[in-house]
């Protein structure tokens, strides 16, 4: 994925967190964990629901279960993304 | 007035089977009741197993119309008391009646009949309703219909507390009998969660296992919903000995706390704080428990938190068991099944076993009892249920 690309995913990511988060955007940071974010596991699924719905696409529960930071978050994303490109 | 409390009768059905000599066959013997589930459409969901009771045919229990009133939850929690009532040999005369309980624990109620009927309204634009949905969706018609089977006019209502449900119906019921504000007792729980809505509303959660329910294994991947109901008769000692009847055993303290913590997350302090008050309402020292029946959900947050509570109360820790590793996880009625497993351990001097137990977790270090069920004549156990909302209920029982 391009650097691009990449930058536009994370920037979808951050969108749909601050949104369930209801927390300001540009407080989000590709680097951020969530423990900094303050998100707990109950937002967490939250969370998970919400980009599910936004990228069109299943995250197993334990896949779901490792991601503790944005980054993780946006690594997860893309490769589900890439799966689901070659079906 | 404080008086001991013995159980004199017990009634079960679940996925282990439809009576508790069926369920404690199933229990001493490790066998576990989860398979493929059959209640809903497996397709639409993204786990497939659960433990449902096995063909249960309304119209093996109830005439036509007594069935059409009940849902699934509400006939299960009868024919545990019909069992229970009848094991104990209880006759409901006239002063009996007037001083008996009733106290249920269900946490979702008649959910099916709800997602049944509430598609009428959203997929098929039906403009009416029949009249029957509301009695059979309240969480009290369980507790409502024993009442009505025996003539029970005394304090009869039904506690809905998630997970801890039943264990805080029966704490309530047990407390009720000892201090004399009620002469016996009719107390447990049911549920029938297997509706599609809420078995997606469980998906969403991610606690349930894709496979099956491993209770402190190291490769747990979550709970398996299971559905049933489990009764208790319960009644003061002296009159359960003066009438002759049989005793399981007894309950002798409740202890109940919230963590105030977290809606979803456990908390250790919760949970050690309510295994204290059992203790201490039961004026037992932790010494004297051999055995836990856990919480024992199988999900990977619960398990080393219960471990780390159980560190804390008890020094060098009891056999400890998780039976949802066989039953399942009946919410609601979840503690009322477990309460007849811990009393029949006692009374046969069996523990049952932790089933699908593949590979010791370090964070779960404790003995689970794997896979088989181990001889041991004990005298005091606990049976913990913690429930989501972060409310604890233990109850602790002697033989």
């Amino acid at each position: 994925m391009s650097q691009e690309l990449a930058a536009e995913l994370f920037q979808r990511v951050a969108q749909v967190i601050a949104r369930t988060q209801h927390i300001p955007p540009e407080s989000i940071a590709v680097d951020s964990t969530f423990e900094q974010l303050k998100i707990d596991s109950l937002d967490g699924i939250n969370i998970l629901f919400a980009i599910e719905g936004e990228f069109d696409i299943d995250i197993p529960d334990e896949d779901a279960r490792q991601i503790r930071s944005v980054r993780e978050m946006v690594e997860g994303i893309e490769k589900l993304l890439a799966a689901k490109q070659l079906k | 007035m404080t008086r001991r409390v013995a159980v004199t009768g017990i009634g079960v059905i679940c996925a282990l089977g439809r009576d508790r000599a069926e369920f404690w066959d199933a229990l001493a013997a490790g066998r576990c009741g989860i398979a493929p589930l059959t209640l809903v459409d497996r397709a639409a969901l993204r786990f497939e197993n659960a433990a449902e009771v096995r063909d249960h045919r309304a119209s093996d229990y109830f005439d036509e119309k007594e069935a059409a009133q009940l849902d699934r939850f509400a006939q299960f929690a009868l024919i545990a008391a019909r069992e229970a009532v009848g094991d104990a040999g209880m006759v409901f005369d006239d002063a009996l009646r007037e001083s008996s309980a009733v106290v249920t624990g269900s946490c979702v109620g008649g959910k099916s009949t709800e997602d049944e009927e509430f598609r009428g309204l959203y997929e098929q634009k039906k403009t009416r309703f029949p009249p029957l949905i509301i009695p059979r969706v309240m969480a009290n018609a369980g507790a409502s219909r024993i009442s009505l089977e025996y003539g029970i006019t005394g304090p009869v209502y039904t506690v809905s507390t998630a997970c801890s449900s039943a264990n805080h119906a029966i704490g309530q019921a047990f407390w009720m009998v000892r201090s004399g504000s009620a002469e016996a007792a009719i107390a447990g729980g049911s549920e029938a969660p297997f509706s599609l809505g809420l078995l997606k509303a469980w998906e969403a959660m991610r606690v349930v296992s894709p496979d099956t329910c491993r209770p402190f294994s190291k490769d747990r991947r979550g709970l398996i919903l299971g559905e049933g109901a489990a009764m208790l008769v319960l009644e003061p000692l002296e009159r359960a000995r003066s009438r002759g009847a049989k005793i399981y055993g007894e309950i002798r303290g409740f202890g109940m706390s919230s963590d105030a913590h977290h809606l979803t997350q456990p908390s250790a302090a919760g949970a050690v704080r309510a295994m204290r008050a059992a203790l201490c309402d039961a004026l037992l020292a932790p010494e004297a428990i051999g055995y836990v029946n856990a919480h024992g959900t199988g999900t990977p947050a619960n398990d080393p938190t219960e471990v780390e509570a159980l560190r804390a109360v008890f020094g060098g820790t009891p056999l400890v068991s998780s039976t949802k590793s066989m039953h399942g996880h009946a919410l609601g009625a979840a503690g009322a099944i477990e309460a007849a497993a811990t009393l029949l351990a006692l009374k046969n001097g069996l523990i049952p076993p932790t089933a699908n137990f593949t590979e010791p977790d370090p964070a779960c270090d404790l003995d689970v009892v794997a896979n088989v069920a181990r001889k041991l004549e004990i005298e005091y156990a606990l049976s913990n249920s913690f429930a989501f909302g972060g409310l604890n209920a233990v109850l602790a029982f002697s033989r």
